[in-house]
C-alpha cells in the first residue's frame, strides 16, 4: 500500500498490469475516481442497513439509485480535481495581486462582493428565507399574504448577504492585522447569547442556522485559497495559524444579523 | 432521457448559481487589478470542472441519495414506526432509531461534503501534513454526527434551542483556552465547511419530517436548529481531535524514551 502524493490522503493499491500505459491524467482521474467511491461508502452503509434492517424494507428503484452513485462520484472526481487546477490557484493568484497592488480598500470592496454575491443567490439559503417568512406568518409577525412571504424572504436573504460580505471583511482585516481570532469569535458568541435573550423566538431557529448554510460549495474553497494566500504572502503572518478563519466569521455574523433583523421585524 | 434533461437542467442551474461569482472575479481582475493570472487556460478549466462536477453531483444526489432520504426520514419519524400514541405525547426513548439514523447520517453525509474535503486539502498543505486530510474529516464527521443526534433529540423533548447552543459555546470557549493556536481557526472553519450540499438538505428534511410527526411539535418552529447543531459540534471534535493527537504522540515519545536499551 502507498500513500499517493496527490489524492485525498488514501492508500490505494495501484495495479501495475491496468495502471501500465495510461497517460498521468487517466491515471490521476481513476484514483480520485477510487478516493470518491471511498467517500460515499459511509452513506451506503448507513442507508442500507437502515433500509434492510430497521425498517425491513426492499430498495425502491435500485438501478436509479445506482446510477445516481455513479453520478456522484463522478461529479466529485471532477470537483476535487478542478479544485486543484482552478479554485485553488485562483484564490491564491489574486491574493497575491491584491497584496501587490496594496490597497487596502479595493481588497476590503473585494471581500464584501465576493461574501455578498456568493450567499445572495445561494439555493439553500432562498429555501430557508421562505420558510423562515413561513414561519413568521405562524407567529403573526408578518400578515399571511404573498407579497408580504415574498418582501420577507427577500429581506431575510438580503440580511444574510450583507452579514456574509461583512463577515469576510472582517475576516480579511484580521489576516491583514493579524489579531487572534478566538477573541474576535468569542466575542460574537456573547452578543449572539445576549441578542437570543432579547430577540423573538420564533426567529432564533432560523438564526441559528442561517450561519450553516451560508457556505457553499464553490465560496468555501476560494475564500479558503484566498485566506492562506494572504496569510502566505504578507509579512509577518504565519498561513496556518492566520490563513483559515474566514469561513468561521462567515457562520457567525448571520446568527447575530438575522436576530437583529427579527428584533426589527417583530417589533418588540 | 429523463436524467439527461434533469442533467442539463441542474447544469444550467448551477452555472447560474456560480455567475454572481465569477462577474465578480471577472470585474475586479479586468477592472481593478489588471494583472495577468499564471495558468489562466488552466485556471478555466479548472473552473469548468467544478462546475460540471458539481452538477452531476447535485444530478446523483437528488436522483439517488435525497429521495431515499427523505423517504427514511418520514418512515423513522411516522409514529406506526416509533409507536408513539397520538394522544399520549412523545417519549424520548420511542426514538432511539431516530437518533441512531441521525448520527448515522450526520457522519456519512459530512465525509461525502466537497467543501470539507477541499479545506481538509488546504489544511494539509499548510499545516506541512501535520494534519491528516481523512484524520480532520473524521474528526468533523464525528462532530456532525453527535451534534445532529442531539439535535434531533432536542426536537424529540421539545426543550428550547438557545438553552443547548449557549452551553455549547460555553464549551467551545473553555477548550479554546487550551487548544494549540494553530488549530483553533481550523476548528472553527470548520463548523461552517460541514453544513453544506449534501449535508444541510437531508439533515434539514429529517428535522421537518420530525417536528411534523411529534404531536406538538410545528414543523416551522421546531423544524429549525439542526443545521445550528451541526455546525457548532465540529468545533469541540476538531479541536478535541488537535488535542488527542498530539497528547498520542507524547504518549509515543514517552513510550520510545522509556524502552531499555
Amino acid at each position: 500500500m502507498i500513500a499517493p502524493a496527490d489524492g485525498n490522503g488514501i492508500a490505494i493499491v495501484p495495479v501495475r498490469g491496468i495502471v501500465f500505459g495510461m497517460t498521468g491524467f487517466v491515471r490521476r482521474f481513476l484514483r480520485l475516481l477510487a478516493a470518491a467511491f471511498r467517500d460515499l461508502l459511509p452513506i451506503a452503509l448507513v442507508i442500507t442497513f437502515f433500509q434492510l434492517v430497521v425498517l425491513q424494507q426492499p430498495f425502491p428503484n435500485i438501478e436509479r439509485v445506482l446510477i445516481g452513485v455513479v453520478f456522484v462520484a463522478v461529479g466529485l472526481t471532477l470537483f476535487v480535481r478542478g479544485l486543484e487546477m482552478g479554485l485553488f490557484p485562483l484564490g491564491e493568484a489574486m491574493a497575491d495581486a491584491f497584496a501587490r497592488k496594496g490597497s487596502l480598500t479595493g481588497l476590503l470592496t473585494f471581500a464584501f462582493a465576493l461574501g455578498f454575491g456568493a450567499t445572495v443567490a445561494e439555493p439553500a439559503l432562498i429555501a430557508v428565507a421562505a420558510e423562515g417568512a413561513r414561519a413568521a406568518t405562524e407567529a403573526k409577525v408578518i400578515a399571511d399574504d404573498p407579497d408580504a412571504l415574498t418582501s420577507y424572504a427577500l429581506h431575510l436573504r438580503l440580511t444574510v448577504a450583507v452579514s456574509v460580505g461583512v463577515a469576510l471583511v472582517i475576516g480579511v482585516l484580521r489576516i491583514l492585522k493579524g489579531w487572534p481570532i478566538h477573541y474576535l469569535i468569542i466575542g460574537g458568541y456573547i452578543v449572539v447569547m445576549a441578542l437570543t435573550t432579547m430577540a423573538p423566538p420564533e426567529i432564533v431557529g432560523i438564526a441559528y442556522d442561517s450561519g450553516g448554510i451560508t457556505t457553499s460549495t464553490i465560496t468555501v474553497p476560494l475564500v479558503a485559497a484566498l485566506g492562506v494566500g494572504l496569510a502566505t504572502v504578507i509579512r509577518g503572518r504565519n498561513p496556518a495559524i492566520d490563513g483559515f478563519g474566514l469561513i468561521a466569521f462567515a457562520s457567525l455574523t448571520p446568527i447575530m444579523f438575522v436576530l437583529v433583523f427579527g428584533m426589527v421585524v417583530g417589533g418588540r | 432521457m429523463e436524467i439527461l434533461r434533469h442533467t442539463l437542467n441542474t447544469l444550467a442551474a448551477t452555472i447560474v448559481d456560480v455567475t454572481p461569482i465569477i462577474t465578480i472575479l471577472l470585474v475586479f481582475q479586468v477592472f481593478f487589478l489588471r494583472q495577468k493570472l499564471p495558468n489562466a487556460r488552466r485556471i478555466v478549466v479548472g473552473f469548468l470542472y467544478v462546475v460540471g462536477g458539481l452538477a452531476l453531483f447535485l444530478v446523483g444526489l437528488e436522483e439517488a441519495l435525497f429521495p431515499l432520504g427523505r423517504t427514511m426520514a418520514a418512515q423513522l419519524t411516522a409514529p406506526e414506526f416509533t409507536g408513539t400514541a397520538r394522544a399520549a405525547g412523545a417519549d424520548w426513548r420511542d426514538y432511539l432509531w431516530v437518533y441512531a439514523f441521525a448520527a448515522g447520517v450526520g457522519f456519512a453525509t459530512t465525509i461525502a461534503e466537497p467543501a470539507l474535503i477541499a479545506v481538509s486539502l488546504k489544511a494539509r498543505d499548510i499545516s506541512g501534513g501535520t494534519i491528516h486530510v481523512l484524520g480532520l474529516r473524521l474528526a468533523v464527521a464525528f462532530g456532525v454526527a453527535v451534534g445532529v443526534a442531539l439535535g434531533t433529540f432536542r426536537i424529540v423533548t421539545g426543550t428550547p434551542l438557545p438553552f443547548y447552543i449557549i452551553a455549547v459555546y460555553v464549551i467551545v470557549i473553555l477548550q479554546t483556552y487550551c487548544s494549540s493556536k494553530s488549530i483553533i481557526p481550523l476548528a472553527y472553519d470548520s463548523g461552517g465547511v460541514a453544513t453544506s450540499t449534501v449535508t444541510v438538505p437531508v439533515v434539514t428534511a429529517l428535522g421537518l419530517g420530525l417536528a411534523t410527526a411529534i404531536p406538538g411539535r410545528s414543523p416551522l418552529i421546531d423544524g429549525f436548529g439542526l443545521i445550528a447543531f451541526a455546525c457548532v459540534f465540529p468545533i469541540m471534535s476538531v479541536m478535541a481531535y488537535a488535542w488527542l493527537t498530539a497528547w498520542l504522540l507524547r504518549l509515543k515519545g514517552r513510550s520510545e524514551r522509556e524502552k531499555p536499551r
